[in-house]
């Protein structure tokens, strides 16, 4: 019996002295739960949401399941946060119906939920701060223009035809290739699932039937590799190939010029815009409707550019 | 139902307890002594509705912790308790969403499909003697397959079955008891976790899921038939995971089907939080269910504590190992 006490009483001290910052009620504090949190995408959000909470004074704190199916271990996390009576919450939601109900309890107890890196299908959330991707695309798009010469074929190796960022991405570059650059056309758009293996088939695929192609653009980075890998395994040198997101693969194929550059997202503006929102929000100041984060084209030339680098991950 | 070689006759209450009582009185102070020392440390967690969290949080892998005991008792392992959740909610999605069935037939769809694929783990460790790690391994990963197979790697969602979310998050107590609001999820755990204790404490196929862990061998010896038995328990714990799935499903309003991977590792921790031994022979529902909770407490309450998240499972992981030492000692003084 004392054996167990003592045990507990143990863990309770050592969860006590991990506490260190104990958000009190009257201290302005914002919880963030994430998609996901060992991945190098994450820990880049939580290291801007971190910045913007040195530079308001705010408590903060950063939470992700293990990945990204825990749809429950989500909705948990949620409901902690919402425990805490937290001046406003940061979320990121893997799926937006099943935490529609705590979010409506946010609501009801005045909390405002700012939504990150992927909208929330309801009208709670008062902002979203996340990439713009349609128009990140269509910068991919004016870059690839750009490396062709304005005229030739093209493809698009995509990651998926469902979820946000795939039509966005996508259309995003169709839309603009289609607007500005009429001797361009885009040949094909195929669909990896972001997975290196299968982009990789596909590509070989679509050089295969268009050995006079220009140039791929891949959407994520899964596919981004994938063509790499593809164009290479075809022995093509002459290709333009467009990536997006970083990586260690990507930054590799960028440095050894196999990849022309590749468009990037701006993690650490998204953690910082969010508590940023957050904050504004709960003080009753106007925010917009959506926050662009922002995002960035590099290529050989810029990648060690301090400001680059900082939202580069391998 | 006639018990087996029962020399003392303990009343109901005792059954349902387990002889080892006090054991469980052990882990249930322990689980007091956590919810006081996280209400000291921090004063949102001792709340109404954070403590209606915890339970919601209890529910699903409190109900897969139930099926897993009963596996553990007989001396075997069921890895397969997270992924079989997930192919009877997929089940329940094609059968309510795809095919229109009315709400009771998609229930028992995923209940039958969960005995189904526990007869199948029970065949091949009864009759194909394959060892239940490497059997229940295998039909892990075949489910884990065939729901991403089944749903086209989709969430299916229950928007069409009115009614489907109240299973796990409407809450019949508190129609009546406002104040209550203990979601039917939490109520349809301690169902299963009482109609599990009334059949491990009171039916023969309870006597025999404990005398299979004790001495299979003996068993066999005396004339019964262990692979009946032991196939019988294999798919007790499979429906049960098929009532698991319909709670996670109801919970999320979709069924999710790249989830329940991981999930079969915290369900067998808190079985063995709970004094469940894994060499077989000896455990309670009751203490499974303890084990659940303390789980969920000290998930929640690092939380509320804001304690960063990589020390939260830091911390998870020493009270798994100081809970079940502490155990062992207790036992070898007693």
């Amino acid at each position: 019996m004392l054996t167990r006490r003592h045990i507990i009483g143990a863990a309770s001290a050592v969860a006590l002295m991990l506490s260190g910052n104990i958000a009190s009620a009257q201290e302005t504090y914002i919880p963030l739960v994430s998609k996901g949190f060992q991945h190098q995408f994450w820990q880049a959000v939580k290291a801007g949401a971190d910045q913007a909470s040195e530079e308001f004074g705010v408590a903060i704190t950063f939470e992700g399941p293990d990945n990204e199916t825990m749809v429950d271990r989500q909705i948990d996390m949620l409901a902690a946060a919402l425990a805490k009576n937290p001046t406003a919450i940061g979320f990121a939601a893997l799926d937006s119906q099943a935490a529609i109900p705590l979010l409506r309890q946010a609501q009801e107890k005045g909390i405002p939920v700012i939504a990150f890196d992927s909208g929330v299908d309801s009208d709670i959330p008062v902002t979203t701060a996340s990439t713009d991707n349609i128009a990140a695309a269509s910068l991919a798009a004016d870059k690839m223009a750009e490396k062709i010469g304005g005229s030739g074929k093209v493809a698009v190796v995509a990651h998926d035809q469902t979820s946000r960022t795939g039509v966005d991405r996508r259309d995003g570059f169709l839309n603009r290739i289609k607007d500005k650059y009429p001797d361009i056309e885009v040949v094909t758009v195929q669909y990896g699932a972001g997975d290196h293996l299968k982009s990789t088939e596909l590509t070989k695929a679509i050089l295969t039937a268009n050995p006079d192609l220009k140039g791929i653009f891949g959407t994520n980075e899964g596919s981004a590799i994938g063509v790499v890998n593809g164009v290479s395994e075809m022995g093509k040198s002459d290709l333009v190939i467009i990536g997006y997101d970083s990586g260690k693969a990507q930054k590799d194929a960028i440095r050894s010029g196999l990849m022309a550059g590749a468009i990037t997202q701006n993690p650490v503006g998204i953690g910082y815009e969010t508590v940023k929102a957050a904050l504004e929000a709960s003080q009753g100041k106007e925010v917009p409707a959506h926050i662009d984060t922002g995002f960035y084209y590099y290529d050989s030339s810029n990648i060690d550019d301090p400001k680059i680098a900082a939202v580069l991950y391998d | 139902m006639t018990v087996v070689n029962s020399s003392s006759t303990p009343s109901l209450f005792a059954r349902l307890i387990d002889t080892g009582a006090h054991q469980k009185l052990l882990a249930f102070a322990s689980l007091i002594m956590l919810l006081i020392g996280f209400s000291i440390a921090s004063p949102n967690f001792m709340q109404t509705s954070n403590m209606i969290a915890i339970l919601q949080a209890t529910s699903v892998n409190g109900v897969l912790a139930v099926a897993a005991t009963l596996v553990i008792i007989t001396g075997g392992i069921d890895l397969s308790v997270g992924t079989l959740m997930t192919f009877c909610a997929v089940i329940a999605g094609v059968v309510l969403t795809n095919l229109g069935m009315p709400l009771p037939i998609g229930v028992l769809a995923a209940i039958g499909a969960g005995a189904f694929c526990g007869l199948c783990s029970g065949t091949f460790v009864a009759k194909m003697k394959i060892p239940p790690f490497i059997a229940t391994l295998g039909m892990m990963l075949i489910l884990k397959g065939l729901s991403l197979v089944i749903s086209d790697t989709r969430p299916i969602y229950f928007n069409d079955t009115p009614g489907f979310d109240q299973i796990s998050r409407g809450s019949l107590i508190g129609d009546i008891f406002p104040a209550l609001p203990i979601p039917n999820g939490v109520l349809i755990l301690f169902i299963v976790a009482l109609a599990a204790a009334y059949i491990l404490g009171r039916t023969v196929l309870g006597r025999y899921t404990f005398a299979l862990g004790s001495n299979e061998e003996a068993v066999r010896l005396s004339g019964v038939n262990t692979d009946f038995w032991k196939m019988s328990v294999y798919s007790l714990a499979g429906a049960i995971c098929g009532i698991a799935g319909i709670l996670i499903a109801s919970r999320l309003n979709s069924a999710q089907p790249a989830l329940g991977l991981g999930y079969e590792l915290e369900a067998i921790a808190a079985v063995v939080i709970g004094g469940t031994s894994l060499s077989g022979g000896r455990g309670t529902v009751l203490g499974t269910l303890i084990g659940a909770l303390i789980m969920a407490v000290l998930t929640n309450g690092l939380r509320v504590l804001s304690v960063a998240q990589e020390w939260q499972t830091v911390v998870t992981g020493a009270i798994i190992i100081l809970a079940v030492y502490a155990d062992m000692v207790r036992k070898k003084k007693a």
